[in-house]
């Protein structure tokens, strides 16, 4: 139950069918959470040019708006709504319309659990986590589709690479999720930052030394299922073009991009909830309010993601494949049984 | 292609790590390759053929466009061949301001080709670090020449103009604030782990194989085989300079793979430091050109004058008739030849693999078409 709904329901509006009440507050949270997800894009998108410009002694974007460039995102946006909608003779139609809208879905759907402070959520699910994973798998369909139908062989590669890379990198996400559910007692993300409150030392990142080692197996694994560096094969741009959207223009490259980088605020929130105490400060009170500390926590987490981008060179598809199957994932069983060991000891 | 099994792809000629309009139809097994025919011809201009249509001095500016990233090193060998030809005797002052010049050029080339090969194998930020440097050994080159890329200034007889102390104080101060930058690079992207998985032992080039395949330069040298012009046959001034020759030594894997040919070009950007720290303290005094004939036109004869280059070995034959043009100007380009070995040292690589390959050989397409 999200606040808005516990407010109407003690309002004067009370009386209305709580149905209608569940469905209004249901829709203004999407809406919310839509709204705060573009917003997001938009700033990463300036955000990550920055981050860029200054790790390569660079000023980056600086005139747009005034100051160092802030509308810059704006500018942007605008030109690939105006730019020119080409649909290759090659390509299947109707999927090449529809992957890039299949990609973005997948990820706004996963907004929906994300808890931003107490009772801000649009959807308070009792396993909202495993409805994460399970929802955030469907953008290799949307990236495979896309590839597919684009008619072009680096885009069919660059398709492959990716489905070959996310359903992999999958298994090390979901299995350095467990140590977290174990520790907490439940799949709802509310509950899970819940039992995290305190301060610092009652994050599960410091909870045990295997809940820090599964952390870090999550932070590495999302970067591939985002496909952010070193594991962005699947738009390896010296070896595909531009992979999987290469012949993507415009609106619908919009989609692509804007999936990408609302990905990574999604992997980052998830890893703030599960092991960075969520909205709770470090010190255990609220100084800010609650969604600021977890838009604060996420974005440092996207920032260290954006400084391995510009730093790293990228594994190759082979190399990929065997991080995940000989180091992350036996890493990943050895953190279950860990934590759950450590916690039958300690009590 | 001899067969026609697996999947055709077809990699440029407008393709971001073709390094230029260059073709390469791959005939892969999923992502593993099988067979490679490289095309070429996409920047073909006629050089040779131009050669024989204009005057002597006329064709100096033609050679900066045959390696534009190091066009000094271009101009070098074809004045040499004329001054051959011509038997002009070259100042002494001059012959150092021209190495000072070729060095700078060098560490500018070997620039491009570190900050490109980073790129190939996706890091970014190399390039823009390289491009740093870059920039301030352009502009001392500009101050001298009035030119970024294309120099012409090696003229017959000298250089297009002389120099002063500020600027060669400037030099001074650019190899003082360059070599610690040598260090930052191979802390960024050298040693990197990521990068090492990616260069060690791909794309082995022999010993035989790169001398049968007639290879020159950072790829030859990269096989292990301590090949210089500088040294082999010194032309200019270059035996009175003290510097060694990077060789590959296979220290992270085989002898020939990417990595040693990369690391031989970190270490040539050293040894050119050294070679114009050098030729700043002992720079003459005296003319920065002598008196060269208004009308060129050497008696009837032939002449090979080749240089090492950045890339290789750079060589112009030039048949003179007694006129007023060239009868005949070959050029033989290190690219040309080092690219040769690509189909050959490639198969059975991955395409990831051949990007790397292809950065490491670091060609130019301007050389290779001509």
């Amino acid at each position: 139950m999200n606040l808005l709904a516990e407010y109407l329901l003690n309002s004067p509006a009370g009386g209305l069918p709580q149905v209608l009440i569940y469905l209004i507050s249901m829709l203004t949270a999407c809406a919310a959470v839509v709204v705060l997800m573009l917003l997001l894009v938009m700033f990463f998108t300036w955000w990550e040019r920055k981050v860029a410009a200054h790790i390569q002694d660079r000023l980056g974007p600086m005139r747009v708006g005034g100051w160092h460039g802030w509308a810059q995102p704006i500018a942007d946006t605008v030109k690939l709504l105006v730019k020119e909608d080409i649909i290759p003779d090659a390509a299947i139609k109707r999927f090449f319309n529809v992957a890039p809208v299949i990609c973005f879905i997948a990820v706004m759907m996963g907004y929906a659990v994300l808890v931003f402070g107490p009772g801000l959520t649009a959807a308070d699910l009792n396993i909202g986590l495993f409805y994460l994973l399970a929802i955030s798998s469907l953008t290799v369909i949307g990236i495979l589709m896309g590839a597919w139908a684009s008619g072009n062989k680096w885009s069919l590669i660059g398709g492959m690479r990716s489905a070959a890379q996310i359903v992999s990198y999958e298994l090390p996400v979901a299995l350095s999720m467990i140590p977290a559910v174990l520790l907490a007692g439940s799949l709802n993300m509310g509950e899970i930052i819940t039992a995290q409150s305190g301060g610092i030392h009652h994050w599960f990142i410091f909870n045990n030394p295997f809940a820090f080692l599964a952390f870090f197996v999550y932070f590495v694994a999302s970067l591939a299922e985002n496909n952010r560096a070193p594991f962005d094969l699947p738009e390896a741009e010296s070896e595909l073009v531009a992979g999987f959207f290469t012949e993507y223009t415009g609106l619908r490259f919009a989609f692509f991009f804007l999936a990408e980088y609302a990905e990574m605020f999604l992997l980052g929130a998830v890893a703030v909830t599960l092991f960075l105490g969520g909205w709770e400060g470090p010190l255990g009170g609220t100084l800010i309010p609650g969604w600021l500390m977890f838009i604060f926590k996420t974005l440092v987490l996207v920032t260290i993601v954006m400084w391995f981008r510009w730093t790293y060179p990228r594994l190759r598809v082979d190399q990929l494949m065997r991080v995940t199957w000989k180091y992350l994932l036996p890493l990943a069983f050895l953190n279950i049984a860990g934590v759950a060991v450590w916690m039958i000891v300690t009590g | 292609m001899t067969s026609n099994k697996g999947f055709l792809l077809h990699m440029g000629p407008q393709h971001p790590s073709t390094h230029g309009v260059f073709q390469m139809k791959l005939r892969t097994d999923g992502e593993i390759i099988e067979e490679i025919e490289p095309v070429i011809g996409y920047l073909h201009r006629c050089v040779e053929k131009t050669a024989e249509n204009v005057s002597y001095p006329g064709f100096i500016p033609y050679t900066d466009r045959l390696d534009y990233v190091a066009a000094m090193n271009n101009n070098l060998p074809y004045v040499m061949g004329l001054e051959k030809l011509l038997g002009i005797e070259v100042p002494e002052r001059a012959e150092f301001i021209r190495v000072i010049l070729c060095e700078l050029n060098r560490i500018g080339s070997h620039l491009v080709a570190f900050g490109s090969f980073g790129l190939d194998m996706g890091a970014f930020t190399p390039i823009l670090y390289a491009f740093r440097e870059r920039e301030r050994i352009l502009k001392l080159l500009e101050f001298v020449s009035g030119a970024r890329l294309t120099f012409s200034h090696i003229l017959i007889g000298g250089v297009g103009s002389d120099v002063d102390d500020d600027w060669l104080r400037g030099v001074t101060d650019f190899c003082e604030y360059f070599k610690p930058k040598i260090d930052d690079y191979n802390n960024l992207l050298s040693y990197n782990k990521i990068f090492l998985e990616r260069t060690v032992n791909i794309g082995i080039l022999s010993r035989e194989m790169a001398i049968a395949y007639g290879t020159s330069g950072p790829v030859l040298r990269g096989s292990g085989v301590e090949w210089d012009l500088r040294k082999k046959y010194p032309y200019s001034i270059y035996e009175r300079f003290d510097f060694d020759i990077p060789i590959g030594r296979g220290e992270k894997g085989t002898l020939g793979d990417c990595w040693d040919r990369y690391i031989v070009r970190i270490e040539e950007m050293h040894q050119s430091v050294r070679i114009i720290e050098q030729a700043i303290k002992n720079i003459p005094a005296g003319d920065y050109k002598t008196k060269a004939p208004k009308v060129v036109k050497p008696k009837a004869g032939e002449v090979y004058s080749a240089a090492e280059n950045p890339k290789g070995e750079l060589g112009f034959y030039i048949v003179s008739s007694g006129t007023k043009t060239p009868e005949r100007v070959k050029v033989r380009t290190p690219s040309f030849q080092n690219v040769l070995v690509v189909p050959e040292i490639s198969r059975g690589f991955m395409i990831a693999d051949l990007v790397a390959i292809f950065g490491s050989i670091d060609i130019v397409m301007g050389e290779i078409d001509r």
